[in-house]
Parts: C-alpha cells; structure tokens; sequence
C-alpha cells in the first residue's frame, strides 16, 4: 500500500465516523424538536385510535369496561337498518357538498381574476366573512331565516311562488341539501381564496400565446386554466370530502338528526350512542367504520396522484 | 391607416368586454347580498323585542329597537365567564401548538436523520382519522386522571396539531439551507438557527397557523362541549348552542342572536386587522401540500 491510498483509506475511515457523528447528532437534535408534538400525538391520536378499535372489540358502557365479544357490535352494525341510513347520509352530504362548494368557489375565483374588475380586495374579505364565524352562528342565522313560524324565506316563498308552509330543514327530502347549502354558504370563502392564489400561479404568457393562435374563452379554460388548477382542486376535493365526513355542528344546531333521521350523519350518532346512550362499544365500532371509510378515501386519492404523476412523466 | 373592418371589430370587442364587466359586478354583488344578508339579520334581530321576531310577516327592519335582549342574555349565561373559558382555551392552545408545530416542523424539514421520510409520512396518515373516532378514549384518559372540566383538560390535547406541522414543514422547505449552514460555520446551535433564522423569516406562515388555530378552537363546538359539563365551565361557543335548544322550536331568537353577535365579535375584529396579510398567507401556504 502507498502512502496515498493509505491516507485515502484514513480519511475514508475519518469521514465515515464523522458521518456517524454527525447522524447521531442529527438524530439527538430532530427528537428534542420533535419530542413535545411527538408525545401529545402518541397520547392523543396513536393511543386513542388503537384504543377505540378495542373497545369495539368489547361490550362496555360509558361507567364500566365490559368483556371481549370478538366482532358482535360490527355484526350488529352491519344487520342494523339505521346504520345505513346514517352512512347513506354521510355519503350523500359529501358527494354533494364537495363538488357544490368546488365548483361555487371556482366560479367566483374566475370573476373576481378577470382583469378591469375593482374592488377585488372588498369582496375577497366579504366572502372570506363567514369562514370567520363559527358554523354555530352561521346555523342559528340561518335556522332564523328558514323557521318556517317566523322566517322570512318561508314567508317570502309563500308571497312570490305560492308555496305554503315551507318547511326546509324540517321535510326530510330537503333537510340534508339545506345543510349542505348553509355549509357552502360558510366555507366556499376559503377554497375561493386558495383557487384565486391557483389561478395567479398559471403562466400568463400561455394565455397569451393561446390568443395568438386564435383560441377563444372557452378553449383556453379548459387548455390552459383548468390543467393549471389540477393541484388545486386534488387538493380542495380530498379535504372537501374528508371534512365532509365530520360534519356534526350543523346537524347538532340545526335538527338533531330529523327529521326521520333523515340528516343523521355517522359523527352525529357516534355521539348519540356514547355521549347520549353510554354505549362506548357501540359507537366505537362505527367510528372504526368512520376511519375506514375516510382513509379509503385518501387512498384513492394518493393512487390517482400517482398514477397521474407517471402518466405526465410519460408524457 | 386602420381599415374599417378593425374599427368596428375593436369597438364590438370593446363593448362585450364592457357587458361582461357589468355582468360580473353584477354576480359579484348578488353574492355579497347573499353573504352578508345573514349577517346583517343577526345583528338586527339582537336588537330587536323579544315579541316582535315572533310576529307574521317577520319583518326585516323592525319598528322599535331595544338592548333588553342582551340584558336578557347576561342573565341567562354567565357570558363574560365563557368568553373568559374561550378566550382561555384558544389562545392558550394556539401559544403551545405554534410553538410545538414549529418545533417539529423544523425537525422535519431542516435536520436530516433517519426515519424522517417514515415518520412525516405516518403524520400525514393520522390527518385521515376522524377526530370523532378518538373522543371516546381521550375522554376517559382525561376522566381517569381529573381533567374533564379543567382547562389544561381541554388545552392539553390540542397542544400540537399534524395538519400545522404539515402546513408549516412545506414552507420551512422552501427556505433555503445555505442560511442555517452559514449559521452554524458562525457557531449557531440548533435551537438559535431555528429561533432566529427560520421563525423570522416565516412570518407569512405563522400567521396563517396562529389564525387557524385561534378561529378553530374558539368557534370548536363538539371538543369543549363534550369536555364540559357546567355552564361555569364551558366556552362561549358551547354556550351559545345550549341556549338554542338545539332543534327544538323553542328558540328565544333575540337573545340567541345577541349571543351569537357577541362570540363572533373578538375574532372578527382580529380578522379586520390582519385580514390582508392573513387572506394572502393562505393563498401562499395553504396549496403547497
């Protein structure tokens, strides 16, 4: 061996315990920053979730931890008419609930990009407004309007078109989609923001080029704009979707689950069945449902992004 | 020299760019109306008699205005005291969970270690479990040890909050590393580097997560409703949904309203004074994701 390559090895073994130094430090260091949130979602998140799955496993009351009965309270579940009801509900909320306030929010994002308009700034904060407040207020303002003893949608439905007794959120048919509107109504403000900041990051010189070639309004929204906004809306529709699943504010204020059942949603019964009932097990069976479902959801999310991820790469 | 032709294809161009400029004022501010027309029922009805929301046809301006629903409402609830637990509660939450998020998220975007990849991926993961999912067990975790109806019962929980790491750890990315090596050729540690480097120049951000944090847990309705059992102990939030019974008919609508106006009040004002930076903070972090 020379000289060189003995030195050469040397440093190679130096630089590989430096390394090894430097790791552990690293190491040291990340789990002192993450130390604090690590614990509280260990505690808080990790435990409770593995938690909830055995108590559905068991037959226990809110007082008294109850013995292991294997999958009963699913069986039970799964055999129960209501239960389906109530993810029937859950499913028509967030299919309807999610594409409504992507499309609105979409919508008044592309008016208030165009150019010449003024006063963007005004109504940005307008429609932000009601993101602000609570869906508490937002449901008694609105559960005022649509009382149909004094409201005065019901009273001016009656004066305009002749509809008597308008009943919204009391009519089992048109209980969910009055939810849903409401909740539109409270957050499109936000996800009309995240689009206006979507649509800011498109390349104005496509646009441009586009117009030199001849293309009209419409051919460049959908050549140009909408690829543009692709991110965007994966983003908006999955945390649409997943939120949808957690709606309970609403349904709390506005009908308690009625009428009929009719806008019980699954988070609206878990809590019925524990907080209400005391039947832990119960309601612990039909959250893991919930999880279930919800990550499904983000499942399907994850592989049609990568599935476009390659098919673009491929491209 | 230009044609005829153009003359007349600039002005019909011209004229529909004005048609549509008024027809989207015009969209614009049907929905303002339709926003803001709520808002404005809430602030009206609070101030309106008791009889006279409970009168066909309601009407929107009533004829006499009056402050009896909010003396109505100081005494049915001890509002001051849940405004108190709330302001508490969110702002106590908001203190720890920015700090403890920004913590982490350096960690995670600015140290390299092993598992990194692993463990920011399994937060992720634990953003799809649904809260409600969870309240069971934490409940009597928190019931085992006392803290139901306490308020580090209430605050500790909620101390850090995956969807804040996530948010704050995609904009740390995108400061550049070259800054925290200079810093540590300087002798910086750590705790300095991320102290006095990446928390200044992530203000955007911070704001952005502070506001969440604030108008989530101050507005929160199933958390503290269901972590409290005394009208003593619960936010102002809670409160207010006691007081609408809710779903029954019964509703005592002017006094609810005064309610109402009064918790959206504190956060409101805040919002009008940060609303700019806040409303651009969120179109510059909230879609990195």
């Amino acid at each position: 061996m020379s000289a060189q390559e003995k030195d050469a090895t040397f440093n190679n073994a130096e630089l590989k315990k430096n390394r090894s130094v430097i790791d552990r430090r690293n190491t040291i260091h990340a789990l002192a920053f993450l130390a604090p949130a690590l614990i509280i979602i260990t505690v808080f998140i990790f435990y409770p979730a593995i938690k909830t799955f055995i108590n559905s496993l068991t037959d226990s009351t809110i007082n008294m931890a109850g013995p292991f009965v294997g999958f009963k309270n699913y069986q039970e579940l799964f055999t129960s008419a209501d239960f389906w009801t109530d993810v029937r509900n859950t499913v028509f909320y967030a299919v309807l609930y999610a594409p409504l306030v992507t499309i609105f929010a979409l919508c008044l994002a592309l008016l208030l990009n165009r150019k010449n308009i003024h006063g963007v700034g005004f109504f940005r904060t307008v429609m932000f407004l009601p993101y602000i407040i609570s869906m508490t207020v937002a449901a008694i303002a609105w559960s005022f309007l649509l009382n149909p003893a004094v409201g005065i949608i019901p009273y001016w439905a009656n004066r305009l078109f002749g509809i008597k007794n308008l009943d919204l959120l009391g009519t089992s048919s048109t209980a969910m989609i009055t939810i849903v509107l409401i909740t539109v109504w409270k957050n499109f403000g936000y996800f009309m923001v995240i689009f206006l900041a979507g649509l800011q990051g498109i390349d104005q010189s496509l646009y441009e080029a586009a117009s030199l070639d001849g293309a009209n309004a419409w051919q460049k929204f959908w050549h140009i704009t909408l690829p543009g906004l692709r991110p965007t809306f994966n983003y908006i529709i999955i945390f649409g979707l997943i939120g949808s699943f957690q709606v309970f504010d609403q349904v709390f204020i506005l009908t308690s689950g009625g009428p009929d059942r009719q806008t019980e949603t699954l988070v609206y019964r878990i809590y019925t069945e524990a907080f209400g009932n005391g039947r832990i097990s119960y309601a612990s069976a039909i959250s893991y449902v919930l999880l279930i479902m919800t990550l499904i959801l983000g499942l399907i999310q994850l592989i049609t992004d990568q599935r476009r991820e390659k098919s673009e790469l491929g491209r | 020299m230009e044609s005829e032709k153009d003359v007349i294809d600039r002005r019909r161009i011209h004229r529909r760019r004005i048609w549509g400029n008024i027809l989207t004022y015009l969209i614009l501010v049907i929905v303002t109306l339709l926003i803001l027309f709520p808002l404005f029922i809430v602030i009206i009805t609070s101030f309106t008699p008791e009889r006279l929301t409970e009168q066909w046809p309601p009407k929107i301006i009533p004829q006499r205005f009056t402050i009896a629903n909010y003396v109505s409402l100081f005494q049915r609830l001890p509002v001051m005291r849940e405004i108190g637990n709330a302001a508490l509660f969110a702002i106590a939450v908001t203190i720890f969970s920015v700090f403890f998020d920004a913590c982490a998220a350096y960690a995670l975007s600015h140290i390299d270690f092993r598992g990194r990849g692993f463990l920011l991926g399994l937060m992720i993961a634990t953003m799809m479990i649904p809260a409600m999912a969870l309240l069971i067990p934490v409940y009597r975790l928190l019931a085992s040890i006392g803290l139901v109806n306490s308020y580090w019962g209430i605050i500790i929980p909620r101390m850090a909050d995956v969807g804040g790491i996530f948010l704050m750890r995609q904009f740390f990315v995108s400061l550049p590393r070259e800054l925290d090596e200079a810093a540590r050729i300087d002798g910086c540690g750590e705790f300095r580097i991320f102290w006095s480097i990446i928390l200044p120049n992530s203000k955007s951000v911070l704001l952005v997560i502070t506001m969440f944090n604030l108008l989530g847990n101050w507005n929160d309705l199933l958390w503290p409703l269901i972590m409290t059992s005394t009208p003593e102990e619960r936010t102002i939030t809670v409160g207010l949904a006691m007081l609408t019974g809710h779903g029954s008919s019964v509703t005592p609508y002017g006094v609810v309203m005064a309610g109402a106006l009064i918790s959206a009040l504190p956060l409101t004002i805040v919002f009008f004074f940060v609303q700019k930076s806040f409303v651009q903070g969120i179109a510059m972090t909230g879609m990195k994701g």
